[in-house]
C-alpha cells in the first residue's frame, strides 16, 4: 500500500507514521505551501492535504519528497520555539476523583499536570479543542461515564492520555481539574487558535 | 431588510463556508448544494460566494421592508408574492431573477423534489462574518444561528454589482440518485467484498441525515480490520463507516478530523445530489475508480 492514499478528487492522506512526523511535515507545508493547497490537517500518523483544482500527480510527487524530508530529520525540533503558560486556578469538580482513582493527593496530582511540557497534537471535536500529549501516566483516567450537558469555556480537563482546554461553552465528559482565564480560542483574533498544532504547553498553578 | 416570518423546518444563511481552519477544527461548512447557491448568486448578479438563504424542506415566508431582486434554484419549490393587504400579487418560477416590491410577502411552499432550496437576494445577506464566512455552521455553533421567526436580515449593498445578465436557468431534470465514489483512503480496513456491497443494493436514506452527513440504512460493511483508527482529516463526501457498517456521507458540516475508516469518497459533482436526498429515499453508490 502507498503511503500516499488518494481522498478523494482533491484530498490526499499522507501516512507519517508518528504524530512527530506529521508535525514536521505540517511545518515543512506551511513553510512553501504548495499551489492550490486549501487545507494542511495533521493528525496522530496521518496528514491530510485538500487542494482542489490542483495537478494530483504533481503534488503527489511533491508530498512524497517532503515526506522522506520530514521522515530523515527525525531529530530537528518542528514544534514551536516559544512555550505558551496556562495559568490554571486548581479547584475542578473532578480534581479529587481524579486524586482518588489515581491514588495521590491533590497537590501530588497538581504537581504531575504542572510537572510537563505538553505538546499540541491535534485539533478537533469543536473549534479551537487541542488535544494536548504528553500528559503523565499517572494523569490517565477514563472520561465521565455520563457527560456533563455543559462544561464552561476555559476549564482544563485530562481524558484518557490527553489534556485539554475548552475553548467555548459546550458539552463534554472529561475529567475537570481546573480552569483557565487564558482565552485560547477567539474568532476575531487572527489566528484565532493560540493553540495550533505542535504548539509547546506548560500549565502553572496559579 | 428582511424579516423573517416563518423560516420552515431549518433554514440558514449560508456561503461557500470558512475553507482554512480545519486544522484549527473548524468545519468548512457552506452551502450543502454550493452549485444551486453560486448558481442562485449569478442569477441575482452576485458574485458566486455572497452570502444567501439555504431552506430545509421550504414552507417559509419571508416580509420585504424595502423591495430586492432575489432567485431561488435547488429543490423546486411553489413560490408566491403577496403585497401589502395579501392578495396574491405573481408566482416566480424558480431558476430566474424575480422583483419583490416593498411590503410584499414572500411565500415559499414545500418542494416537489429535493431538499434544499437557496435564495439569493441581490447584494447578499450582510450578517456579521466569522473567520470569513458568513455560514452558520450547524456543528460547532460558528456563524449567524439558525433562522427564527422575528429574525431580521440586512441585505448588502447591490448598486456597485454587475447588472443582472442571466435570465433563466431552467432547472434541471431531477438528477438520478447515484453517487460515484472513489475507493479510499481506508477500503483496506474492510473485506474485499465491502466495495461491492456498497455498490450492490440501493441504500435508504435516513430520517437523523442533516448538515453535518446523510445517514444512511442498507447493506452492512463488513470491517476486516478491528481496533481502532487513529484520527485522520476528513473530506467532505466522505463515506464513513462506524462500527454499525451503515455509511454516512459527510456534507459541509462535518467534522474536520474523525476517527472511523472512510470506505470512499464522493465525487464533487455529486455532492449536490447527496444535498438534495430526503429522508425516505434510496440511493445508490457506483464505483467511480480506486
Amino acid at each position: 500500500m502507498s503511503v500516499i492514499r488518494r481522498a478523494g478528487e482533491h484530498g490526499l492522506l499522507v501516512e507519517t507514521g508518528s504524530l512527530a512526523t506529521s508535525h514536521r511535515l505540517d511545518a515543512l507545508l506551511r513553510d512553501s505551501r504548495p499551489e492550490g493547497v486549501v487545507e494542511i490537517v495533521p493528525g496522530p500518523e496521518t496528514v491530510l492535504v485538500v487542494a482542489p483544482g490542483a495537478d494530483q500527480a504533481r503534488l503527489r510527487a511533491g508530498l512524497a519528497a517532503l515526506r522522506d524530508l520530514a521522515l530523515s530529520s527525525a531529530d530537528a525540533p518542528s514544534l514551536s520555539e516559544e512555550v505558551v503558560t496556562v495559568p490554571v486556578v486548581y479547584d475542578g469538580e473532578d480534581l479529587a476523583s481524579v486524586a482518588d482513582e489515581t491514588g495521590m493527593s491533590v497537590e501530588e496530582v497538581v504537581g504531575r499536570h504542572t510537572g510537563r511540557e505538553l505538546v499540541v497534537g491535534w485539533l478537533g471535536f469543536a473549534p479551537g479543542f487541542a488535544y494536548l500529549t504528553g500528559l503523565d501516566p499517572a494523569l490517565h483516567v477514563p472520561r465521565l461515564a455520563t457527560p456533563r450537558t455543559s462544561v464552561p469555556a476555559g476549564s482544563v480537563a485530562v481524558a484518557g492520555p490527553y489534556a485539554a482546554i475548552y475553548p467555548t461553552a459546550s458539552p463534554g465528559g472529561w475529567r475537570l481539574l481546573g480552569r483557565t482565564s487564558l482565552r485560547v480560542w477567539d474568532v476575531h483574533a487572527q489566528p484565532p487558535s493560540l493553540l495550533p498544532p505542535g504548539t509547546r504547553v506548560r500549565f502553572e498553578a496559579t | 431588510m428582511i424579516d423573517v416570518l416563518a423560516p420552515g423546518p431549518y433554514a440558514t444563511v449560508q456561503d461557500l463556508g470558512r475553507p482554512g481552519y480545519a486544522h484549527l477544527g473548524v468545519p468548512r461548512s457552506g452551502a450543502a448544494d454550493t452549485a444551486g447557491l453560486r448558481l442562485a448568486n449569478r442569477l441575482v448578479g452576485n458574485p458566486e460566494g455572497h452570502a444567501g438563504l439555504e431552506l430545509t424542506f421550504g414552507l417559509a415566508r419571508f416580509g420585504f421592508r424595502s423591495g430586492a431582486w432575489l432567485a431561488a434554484t435547488g429543490a423546486p419549490c411553489p413560490m408566491e408574492i403577496r403585497n401589502e393587504p395579501g392578495v396574491i400579487a405573481s408566482a416566480p418560477g424558480m431558476g430566474a431573477p424575480f422583483w419583490v416590491p416593498a411590503g410584499a410577502e414572500l411565500r415559499v411552499g414545500p418542494p416537489e423534489r429535493g431538499l434544499r432550496t437557496y435564495l439569493a437576494v441581490r447584494g447578499g445577506i450582510d450578517v456579521e462574518p466569522v473567520l470569513g464566512s458568513r455560514s452558520t455552521d450547524s456543528l460547532s455553533g460558528l456563524g449567524p444561528p439558525p433562522l427564527r421567526p422575528g429574525t431580521t436580515l440586512a441585505v448588502g449593498e447591490g448598486r456597485a454589482l454587475d447588472p443582472i445578465s442571466v435570465d433563466l436557468a431552467p432547472p434541471p431534470a431531477p438528477p438520478a440518485p447515484v453517487l460515484r465514489v472513489l475507493a479510499g483512503p481506508r477500503d483496506d480496513w474492510f473485506t474485499p467484498e465491502a466495495l461491492g456491497a456498497l455498490c450492490a443494493e440501493p441504500y435508504e436514506v435516513s430520517q437523523d441525515s442533516n448538515r453535518v452527513g446523510v445517514r444512511l440504512r442498507g447493506p452492512v460493511l463488513a470491517r476486516a480490520k478491528e481496533g481502532e483508527l487513529p484520527s485522520e482529516g476528513m473530506v467532505t463526501g466522505a463515506v464513513q463507516v462506524p462500527p454499525s457498517g451503515q455509511p454516512i456521507v459527510f456534507l459541509s458540516d462535518h467534522p474536520p478530523t474523525g476517527g472511523y475508516p472512510v470506505i470512499g469518497v464522493v465525487l464533487t459533482a455529486d455532492l449536490a445530489v447527496a444535498a438534495q436526498l430526503r429522508p425516505g429515499d434510496r440511493v445508490r453508490f457506483r464505483l467511480a475508480g480506486r
